[in-house]
């Protein structure tokens, strides 16, 4: 490598943020046969996975491929001997081969060598010569060419001390770690490229910075015949950007992973704590020359694969390490085995999951298998052949295989194992695998006698109780306001949830504001965002783990019955009697081996910062000591805050003792337990969870409860609303981690997935390590003038009689509370200017958002524009008009604003020549149609969310723009519910549901698990809309940039960076205010990584949240934007006067509202978003004429026309520091800075355009029938959308008669079969398919059977993949054989058999019938709100594994519907041929019974109740509006609630 | 926020007032109070705005908008739909120490810019105050609080209306040893004799007086200074002065016969009136007597009101009132879109008690003085009008025109002249203190109502002009933190 080409972190770029994931495969011969086919089909699985991976901005620069095989003995051994030096190779096991990677500089290569050999010699083994691997770098491209290192391979022989193979493969590693960490205290050139891809007696990896189809180009030995293994695990990557890593390529020495750590800071940081403890009898002195275990500098994969391997070396079985890493969802399962879920609670007690979306392939040479994470949130499939072949990976059709030879087809199915073992020839099934390892010790006997819940601890001699002279006092110590008293704490305790809020929010970030803030506000949820999906915690509560356990931890390598004593929790949160009974655990009898020790987390406040500091010095040595004093439970306690000492802010005091143990390496001797009056919402107590504290105690929330309860502000009694409050409090914590795609609160703990915004890098190393912090601000200083403020409001010298709490003000403006952007007098002056046209007016109310000289709020707000050009008149600055296309509204839905309100936003843009926006909630067709004034209702946007509402082939077809929403600025990572007494019939009929019935967006995509999946979205869409610009939306956090590269490569036009101050209909107030960070950051990185990486040029970019003024777009555009969204501002220009009731449906001005009487009060008009529009754009010409610029296009990314305001002397703000926000990568000229190219979809060589579409040409253009037989491959994927959207383009919603263009398919399908497929079309595949068959179907047909040569059972072997029939509204689909998980997810409206379903099967399902003529998964029917589902329930288990929270389960007794049932198997077998449903049609009234119809409760009442209406004489319209108000009415029993 | 849908549900109730054909004949309050469970429905209409501009007090063109005290209105009126009366109370009090006169007295500009006017009647948050407050002096509730701790500093307050007594209250509060000079017989200022019993009785400002008094707030009366009371005496005696003195110099009619017996400043009327009703019940004779008399009050504001209130109770002949602007419309103009100050046409407590006597509103709009006509004796006999038309000249201004033709000739024996004030009386304490004016003539403060002299502050109308008394709270609560911060460098206070 002649240069250190990867770029290190500068400006927001942060290379830790990188994602990456792939398709994963592998091939072994089950009997352990080796041969060079195997390595070819490996390759081959490789080649069919290409669209799994990605390039980025130079086509022939992969993002990595590689193969790991077995040690091709025959071939080594002749290459060995014709290498340079001659190498004689002893026989096969006796010697080990590394992969070595070295850095180009021939000095620096020699000392790595050098020192490699060193290594060796010392652990007493024998270095038998290295080996240049001959390479053909030709077709690289030039990135990955010039990072190119050589590469080696290095031959060791084993000697005669060691006495078996496994002793050697542990010696090897220990060469490794030793070679490694020497390597890395050298002082010479390009060490960072020195790697080892692989050391061992079994295994090698062959792997670089490659396309896949470069592998065997690059890698000569491979195109060998004399390299042969039984078994090929391959990996093709997809990056989020493209920087050169050839180390960062898959396999790892055991691993080849698709997906992603989300817990990888928590997990990593428990590792280093829990080293000092590790002991291994195997490894004996050795173990410590491998420490630190893991590679900090590698990938989240790479880091699994260092600890899954230790954990194999030092003595467990690979399954056995798999299990203990990504353990399957246990503690809810209904029907796990005592024995396994003791084995799963056991092992719970060594460490905590990685959790995260996980396909991990692993091998140790003789075993190789695969696992799936707990929610399943990877495709895996495998063929099993009949003569010992299998084959799995990510998609089924990667290897051409006759069907007839083939035996099984299956899955990989959430949390299971699936283990071929070539030494016993056979696989070995999850049950198996698993039962065997929960057998293999008395894991229930250890647990009984050691594993103690909080319950069965000793009573307490007394508990504190609540002192209600002193609440008020505390409650000023801990800056309490009435807001959070009657906002937070009193509603979590009366409805057991968080609140609920409306609007985004518009107050300054922590370190912007007057007021002392607590520490907390300073800190910003992370959240999952295309490269991992959320999770929906409240539907997919089977996957969820809330329980945790406190106490030390003993040794990870070699536990006893003793590691698992520890005690267990259900809820973090410990009422005061809970933490009394840890209080008194003295060591003595009745103390379980427990001790604990109460310190107090205090200091003297009035000595400032340098009281803190030394505060939390004495805390932490305060802990020191009591870990050697043999105290295993550490209480940090600030009740005994006085008028002298103030508490430590409790996540200071958390997070700084946390890090302290960590560096100690004693962490993970002792529960760390904290007592805080500080803690009372979610975010706090996530945050203190984040950072190490086990279980916290918030006695001050407590008291407060009390106090409410006395004076009459709260009802109920006190235990109670303790309960309540508790219980809120665990569902909050377990949203906060479900953003981030983290299912269990174990794995959360001590995770930091936080960045601040505001504190200073020293503060943030010294307390908060490793969280990102890249504004600078405050430190230890500010912080305590921040608590010495609240002190002394709490302990004034001179007291006031008569004192109450502050109003606060975050939420609802006060006039002396938090200040707000959006206040009376700009609400006034902006409705005034636009109402008025009167552009002075406007320059007021811009003055007042603009002028942040007095109140700080927003980053911008602290930048000047600064002009180095010359002025230019304003006539020759670009035309209003030219800047008006770039601007746009927000993505509000309908059903969310009232149709007056979105109608008027649209009219205004589409006059401007602007483009406004659907939201998630679909669009009357009849907007399509112009009014008669000229005037155009539609929106310019369609937004495909979640919840994929009204998403038709015909609303996707009249977009220009369709925006894929993977976050909301408000409430990223989540979905959203909208209650059933929202649902309009009006709104109902665009969203394809039932008036009445609640409807839900779930928080993941179900079709977007990783990046490539987005890449198939947006492949999809853009071929049931070729025209249409495909965008992305994104919510700014740090690590977006890469995300942003990620979702440029996936080949979007466009990417939207949301604010997260954006707004909502109704978001919980802990996302409103916590998530998320300002757009300027998540917009300064984008377009600096998009910059770096070469992309920008081909990707818009887009910004919104709380855009206001002229000033905001210009801000924008020097930091990268080229097109601008608006959407609070608009909103108040006709008419909202942000009352924030969104949520409530009671919008008393008629925006946000769906009541009829209250949408008479809506008095908005087009013209006065127009002339909020033309104003804003009047601003930005007159800036762009003062900076010097006739173009918006020139200033993109100009960021040295902004500085930061000279001398800001605000006591927080001014250490601040913009600079990495307005760095400007260093790339030359070449190098694009806004749009210039067009993105490359490859549409012309898909099926459609090549095939289909020629074959339709008489169907589409004169409706003639067309009928065709075709071959088809994984490759070509979404097949017939393209020839779909055609036709919904000629012929509209109602497409062509039935039937008219008739495909037939053969082969094995790619992703997408059928998206989107209008009336008129039907499919039919003879083979099998990938995810996503008929996602969006809108009126078409699709049959899939397997091949008609097939010998094994159609109904017992998988045919399609996962998410078949995602958001489908019309049509009809039959598939003879098993689908995977979540099978007509949130169908609101096609027909389907299928004759086996995985788990969440009808998910949120809305509309539709669905026939199951077999098993079915887990979950079945979790969120189904509409639609009836039929189970041929033949083993009478299945209400076991429905999730009966919103459904009924009934025998099929109604004639009527049976004869429907009876119709649609009859079609089914008709269409399919299939055996099964013959089976039962021949017998039918003997299966009658066995039926389950199942049917959302809300959906039957709703249904009946409009029939009754019906009977009594109402047409189906009054009906529908009938039953919507009987149901509204009756709110007991509204759905979703 | 207690009824989400409340707005939807209740009408707007307002306290109709006592008939105002029995009310003149006495001077007792003329309101009456709604029933406890209206004022719960009342509460519940309030909508708990995510940006409550009642709460927030600003000036849009020229009008207040929205609560100059900040009054927690969202709060309370929340508290008392639950029928928490007594945190009701607590919140009330936060931010303003004369509930029970600003819920009799305050034009409630609050109401004005309520975000249910929009489209509804506003809630009616000034009979929810008033409520508050009356119910807290039932219940006993409100008692005297003394301060914790003295600090020793003492401070004299010069004036003691609204601005003077919260200044005095949070002064006092604070810790300081507060006295307030007032140069009249009484306590109270304004609240005492510029506004009329009926619609402030005055136990009621006693009472409040007498809470101030027990806290330790001491009171001097018929201390002028500057005239019985040496301002240098003052300023030796204070660590810090405070003055409060209002804008008492009333604005005059310069016309012909301005001189004549009969003719007087409507604060002259009011207080003679208030005086000799408290002294004497009217015994003592010492009052200007409407009774049997043509009246006509110059001037269309609240003191105009107030006189046309007093002249009917005097048992006046006949009454005329007038204005020189037009009639104001009775829905909101265009250019007085919500929340600015609605210039609408109202029906204030005098007009209707004048309307149910003489069968109509006694305003004349429109309507200039020209001259007085003497009766020979010395005093006034008849009045000349004539009317004017706005209309608008180059600069956007609108400049009065006569009417040809609307001459008119009123008979009058006494005319009160109620058009308002011009600013502090100058001479005397001003001028002895030397402290600096502003351009309209009041004395110029800075953000802390600290005057150019040090330790020396100004509040209430003395600094700010003519204006409400929820501006006078609000400037005299201003003041005190102002001079709590100049004693102490810091300040608590609210």
């Amino acid at each position: 490598m002649k240069e250190q080409l990867n770029p290190t972190r500068q400006g927001l770029y942060d290379p830790q943020h990188e994602h990456d994931s792939c398709g994963v495969g592998f091939v072994v011969d089950l009997k352990g046969r080796k041969s060079n086919k195997i390595v070819r089909d490996g390759v081959q699985i490789l080649l069919n996975l290409e669209h799994r991976g990605a390039c980025g901005a130079e086509k022939n620069t992969g993002d990595g491929a590689g193969i790991l095989i077995q040690v091709p003995h025959a071939f080594l051994v002749a290459a060995s001997a014709e290498a340079k030096g001659r190498i004689t190779l002893p026989a096969a096991g006796q010697y080990g081969v590394g992969m070595v990677f070295l850095p180009s500089d021939p000095g620096s290569r020699a000392a790595c060598e050098h020192l490699f050999e060193k290594v060796v010699r010392d652990e007493g083994q024998r270095v038998l010569g290295w080996r240049e691997v001959p390479v053909d770098s030709r077709m690289l491209g030039p990135t990955a060419r010039r990072s190119q290192p050589v590469i080696k391979q290095l031959f060791i022989a084993r000697q005669s001390s060691i006495k078996d193979d496994d002793a050697f493969e542990r010696k090897l590693y220990v060469i490794r770690r030793r070679a490694r960490h020497a390597v890395r205290r050298l002082e010479i050139p390009e060490k960072a490229s020195f790697y080892i891809a692989s050391l061992s007696s079994r295994t090698i990896v062959y792997k670089g910075m490659l396309n896949c189809d470069q592998l065997t180009a690059f890698y000569l030995d491979l195109q060998d015949e004399r390299v042969e293994s039984a078994l090929a695990l391959v990996h093709s990557r997809f990056s989020t950007n493209t920087f050169p890593n050839w180390s960062r390529a898959h396999p790892y020495r055991m691993i080849a992973h698709n997906g992603e750590i989300n817990t990888l800071r928590g997990n990593v940081n428990w590792m280093h704590a829990r080293e000092s403890m590790f002991a291994s009898k195997l490894f004996g002195d050795d173990l410590a020359k491998c420490i630190p275990v893991v590679d900090t500098e590698g990938s989240d994969s790479g880091m699994f694969d260092n600890v899954l391997e230790l954990l194999f070396l030092a003595g467990r079985s690979l399954p056995h390490a798999m299990m203990m890493m990504i353990p399957e969802p246990w503690s809810n399962h209904e029907s796990m085995s005592r024995a396994r879920k003791d084995f799963y609670e056991f092992h719970g007690c060594l460490m905590e999951p990685w959790d995260g979306p996980a396909s991990v392939a692993f091998t140790d040479g003789v075993r190789i298998g695969a696992t799936l994470d707990r929610n399943g949130l990877r495709p895996s499939r495998y063929y099993v052949t009949k003569d010992g072949l299998v084959v799995m990976a990510s998609e089924v059709g990667v290897l051409d295989i006759p069907p007839e030879r083939i035996l099984e087809k299956g899955r990989l199915q959430p949390g299971r194992m699936f283990l071929v073992d070539t030494s016993q020839g056979r696989i070995i099934g999850d049950d198996e695998i698993k039962d065997e390892m929960a057998a293999a010790a008395p894991y229930g006997q250890w647990l009984k006698e050691n594993l103690i819940s909080i319950a069965d601890l000793p009573k307490p001699p007394s508990v504190i109780e609540p002192d209600h002279d002193t609440v008020l006092r505390r409650q000023e110590a801990f800056g309490y306001t009435s807001e959070d008293l009657k906002v937070l704490v009193a509603p979590m305790a009366t409805d057991g949830v968080e609140a609920n809020g409306s609007m985004g929010t518009d107050t300054p970030l922590a370190v912007l504001s007057d007021k002392p803030q607590l520490l907390y506000s300073y800190f910003k949820q992370l959240f999952a965002q295309v490269t991992n999906p959320p999770v929906d915690a409240i539907r997919e509560e089977i996957i969820m783990a809330v329980d945790t356990a406190i106490g030390p931890e003993g040794n990870l390598l070699e536990p006893t019955p003793a590691s698992a004593r520890q005690i267990g929790l259900s809820t973090p949160v410990l009422r005061n009697e809970e933490l009394e009974k840890l209080r008194n655990l003295d060591g003595g009898a009745g103390s379980h081996g427990f001790k604990s020790i109460t310190l107090p987390a205090l200091y003297d406040v009035t000595a400032g910062g340098a009281g803190l500091r030394s505060g939390i010095e004495a805390l932490r040595s305060a802990a020191t000591h009591a870990i050697a004093d043999g105290n295993n439970i550490i209480i940090l306690s600030d009740r005994g805050h006085d008028r002298d000492r103030a508490p430590i802010p409790a996540l200071l005091a958390i997070a700084s003792v946390q890090h302290h143990l960590l560096r100690e390496g004693s962490r993970t001797r002792v529960g760390l337990v904290l007592e805080s009056g500080e803690p009372r919402e979610v975010h706090h107590f996530a945050l203190l969870l984040g950072y190490g504290a086990s279980a916290i105690n918030p006695y001050l929330a407590f008291e407060s409860l009390h106090d409410m309860i006395k004076t009459g502000l709260l009802a109920g009694d006190a235990e109670k609303a303790e309960q309540k409050y508790v219980k809120a409090v665990g569902k909050g914590i377990v949203k906060v981690c479900s953003k981030m795609g983290i299912s269990t609160i174990q794995s959360y703990h001590g995770a930091q997935v936080f960045e601040a915004i505001g504190l200073n890098q020293p503060f943030i190393d010294e307390y908060f390590t490793w969280t990102a912090s890249r504004v600078e601000g405050i430190g230890i200083d500010e912080v305590s003038d921040e608590v010495r403020q609240r002190h002394a409001r709490a302990f004034p010298a001179r007291p006031l009689p008569e004192e109450t709490l502050e109003p606060g003000g975050q939420y609802q403006y006060r006039r002396n509370g938090e200040f707000h952007l959006f206040n009376p007098e700009s609400i006034h002056k902006l409705q005034l200017a636009c109402r008025t046209g009167d552009f002075k007016v406007f320059k007021e109310y811009s003055r007042l958002i603009d002028d942040q000289s007095r109140h700080l709020c927003t980053l911008r707000g602290l930048m000047d524009l600064k002009s180095t050009r010359q002025p230019v008149p304003l006539d020759e600055v670009e035309p209003m008009e030219a800047i008006l296309k770039r601007f746009k509204t927000g993505a509000m839905s309908y059903g969310s604003i009232s149709k007056e309100a979105h109608e008027t936003l649209a009219i205004a843009m589409n006059r401007i020549g602007g483009k406004s926006n659907t939201g998630e909630g679909g669009e009357d067709p009849a907007r399509f149609v112009l009014d008669a004034n000229g005037d155009s209702r539609r929106s310019a946007i369609k937004q495909v969310a979640s919840g994929r509402f009204g998403v038709t082939s015909q609303y996707l077809v009249s977009a220009d723009e369709i925006q894929i929403k993977m976050a909301q600025g408000a409430k990223p990572g989540e979905g959203g519910q909208l209650p059933g007494s929202k649902v309009y019939p009006w709104i109902a009929k665009v969203r394809y549901s039932t008036p009445g019935v609640g409807l839900i967006s779930p928080p993941p995509h179900h079709d977007i698990y990783s990046i490539e999946d987005l890449a198939q979205l947006i492949h999809d869409l853009k071929n049931a809309n070729p025209r249409a610009r495909i965008s992305v939306k994104l919510v700014a956090e740090v690590g977006v940039g890469t995300i942003a590269a990620g979702v440029a490569k996936a080949h979007a036009d466009l990417v939207l960076i949301s604010g997260h101050d954006g707004g909502t209909g109704a978001s919980p107030l802990t996302s409103v205010k916590h998530a998320g960070a300002p757009w300027e950051l998540g917009l300064a990185e984008a377009h600096q990584v998009l910059v770096l990486n070469g992309l920008r040029s081909r990707i818009v970019v887009e910004t919104d949240g709380q855009l206001k003024t002229g000033r905001d777009v210009v801000v924008a555009a020097l930091l990268g934007a080229e097109e601008f969204g608006f959407s609070t501002a608009p909103l108040v220009s006709v008419g909202c006067i942000m009352m924030r009731v969104c949520h409530l449906n009671t919008c008393p001005v008629g925006v946000a509202t769906q009541n009829p009487e209250l949408r008479k009060k809506f008095t908005g008009k087009p013209e006065n978003a127009v002339n909020f529009m033309r104003f804003v754009a009047a601003e930005v010409r007159e800036l762009m004429a003062e900076l010097g610029f006739r173009t918006l296009n020139e200033m993109i990314g100009h960021t040295e026309h902004l500085e930061m305001k000279p001398a800001v002397d605000h006591w927080k703000a001014r250490g601040l520091d913009f600079s990495k926000i307005l760095y400007q990568p260093q790339v030359g000229p070449e190098v694009g800075r806004y749009r210039t190219l067009d993105q490359d979809h490859g549409l012309d060589s898909s099926l459609d355009m090549t095939t289909i579409l020629p074959l339709c040409e008489p169907a589409i253009a004169r409706g003639e029938k067309v009928a065709a037989s075709i071959p088809i491959r994984n490759v070509n994927r979404v097949v017939g959308t393209i020839t779909g959207s055609e036709i919904t383009r000629k012929y509209g919603p109602d497409g062509l008669p039935d039937d008219t263009i008739k495909l037939k398919f053969t082969g094995s399908a790619g992703q997408s079969f059928g998206a989107f497929l209008p009336r008129g079309m039907t499919l039919t595949l003879e083979g099998d398919a990938n995810d996503y068959v008929g996602k969006g179907l809108s009126g078409g047909r699709i049959i899939v059977y397997p091949s008609k040569e097939a010998t094994f059972a159609a109904e017992e072997n998988i045919l399609i993949g996962n998410v078949a029939l995602y958001g489908a509204t019309a049509g009809e689909a039959f598939f003879r054989g098993v689908a995977g998980e979540r099978f007509a997810v949130r169908n609101s409206g096609a027909s389907a058999v299928v004759e086996g379903v995985g788990d969440h099967g009808c998910e949120y399902m809305t509309g539709g019938r669905v026939v199951i003529i077999g098993g079915s998964g887990r979950n079945f029917a979790a969120g189904m709100s509409g639609g009836v589902a039929y189970v041929l329930d033949e083993a009478q288990t299945f209400a076991k594994r429905c999730n009966k929270e919103m459904v009924g389960l009934d025998k099929l007794e109604d004639p009527e519907e049976a004869k429907l049932v009876h119709g649609l198997v009859l079609r089914h077998a008709q269409l399919t041929g299939s055996k099964r449903a013959e089976e039962i049609l021949a017998t039918w009234k003997e299966w009658v019974p066995y039926f389950v119809r199942v049917m959302p409760n809300d959906y039957r009442r709703v249904l009946e109740t409009q029939k009754k209406m019906r009977d009594q004489g109402l047409s189906q319209e009054e009906a529908e509006m009938a039953a919507f108000e009987l149901n509204a009415k009756d709110t007991a029993r509204l759905g979703g609630k | 926020m207690g009824k989400l849908t409340g707005f939807m549900e209740f009408e707007r109730r307002e306290d109709p007032g006592r008939d105002p054909r029995t009310r003149v004949r006495d001077w007792k309050e003329f309101h009456d109070h709604l029933p406890e469970a209206t004022l719960k429905e009342q509460g519940a209409r309030c909508m708990d705005c995510g940006v409550p501009f009642c709460h927030t007090g600003t000036l849009l063109a020229g009008g207040a908008s929205g609560c100059p005290i900040n009054n927690l209105i969202p709060e309370w009126n929340d508290l008392v739909y639950r029928g928490q009366w007594h945190e009701a109370l607590v919140r009330l009090h936060k931010t303003n120490n004369f509930p029970e006169f600003t819920g009799r007295v305050c034009p409630a500009p609050c109401e004005g810019s309520c975000v249910l006017g929009i489209s509804e009647p506003a809630v009616s948050i000034k009979s929810i105050e008033c409520a508050i407050v009356d119910k807290g002096f039932e219940e006993g509730w409100i008692v005297a609080e003394a301060p914790l701790k003295r600090t020793g500093k003492t401070v004299a307050v010069v004036g003691s209306g609204p601005a003077g007594l919260a200044c005095a209250a949070q002064l006092n509060r604070a810790g300081h040893t507060v006295t307030v000079f007032e140069r009249d017989d009484r306590i109270g200022g304004l609240l005492m004799y510029g506004i009329p019993p009926m619609k402030l009785e005055k136990h009621l400002v006693d009472r409040r007086v007498n809470l101030l008094a027990e806290e330790g707030v001491k009171f001097v009366t018929g201390a002028h200074i500057g005239k019985n009371y040496p301002t240098d005496k003052l300023r030796a005696s204070f660590d810090a002065v405070v003055l409060a003195g209002g804008a008492t110099a009333a604005r005059d009619l310069p016309v012909e016969g301005r001189n004549l017996g009969g003719v007087h400043f409507a604060m002259e009327f009011l207080l003679k009136s208030c005086k000799s009703l408290l002294d004497s019940n009217f015994a003592d004779g010492q009052y200007l007597n409407a009774k049997g008399k043509n009246v006509i009050v110059i001037g269309g504001g609240d003191t105009g009101t107030d006189c046309v209130g007093t002249s009917l109770r005097h048992g006046c002949k006949s009454l005329v009132q007038f204005e020189i602007l037009p009639r104001p419309p009775t829905l909101r103009a265009d250019d007085n879109p919500w929340p600015q100050w609605p210039r609408i046409y109202k029906l204030d407590y005098g007009q209707e008690e004048a309307a149910a006597l003489f069968g109509a509103d006694p305003r004349q709009y429109v309507t200039v003085t020209k001259g007085l006509v003497g009766d020979g004796a010395g005093n006034v006999k008849a009045l000349h009008t004539v009317e004017v038309d706005w209309v608008k000249n180059g600069d956007g201004r609108f400049n009065m025109k006569e009417k040809p033709g609307s001459e008119r000739v009123w008979p009058a024996e006494l005319v009160l002249l109620a058009m308002g004030f011009v600013g502090p009386e100058k001479p005397g304490l001003l001028a002895d203190l030397g402290v600096a004016l502003d351009g309209r003539g009041n004395v110029a403060v800075d953000r802390e109502k600290a005057t150019s002299v040090p330790g020396v502050f100004a509040a209430g109308d003395m600094s700010r002009g003519q204006s409400l008394i929820v501006w006078a709270i609000a400037e005299g609560r201003a003041a005190a933190r102002g001079v709590d911060r100049y004693l102490m460098g810091e300040t608590l206070l609210p």
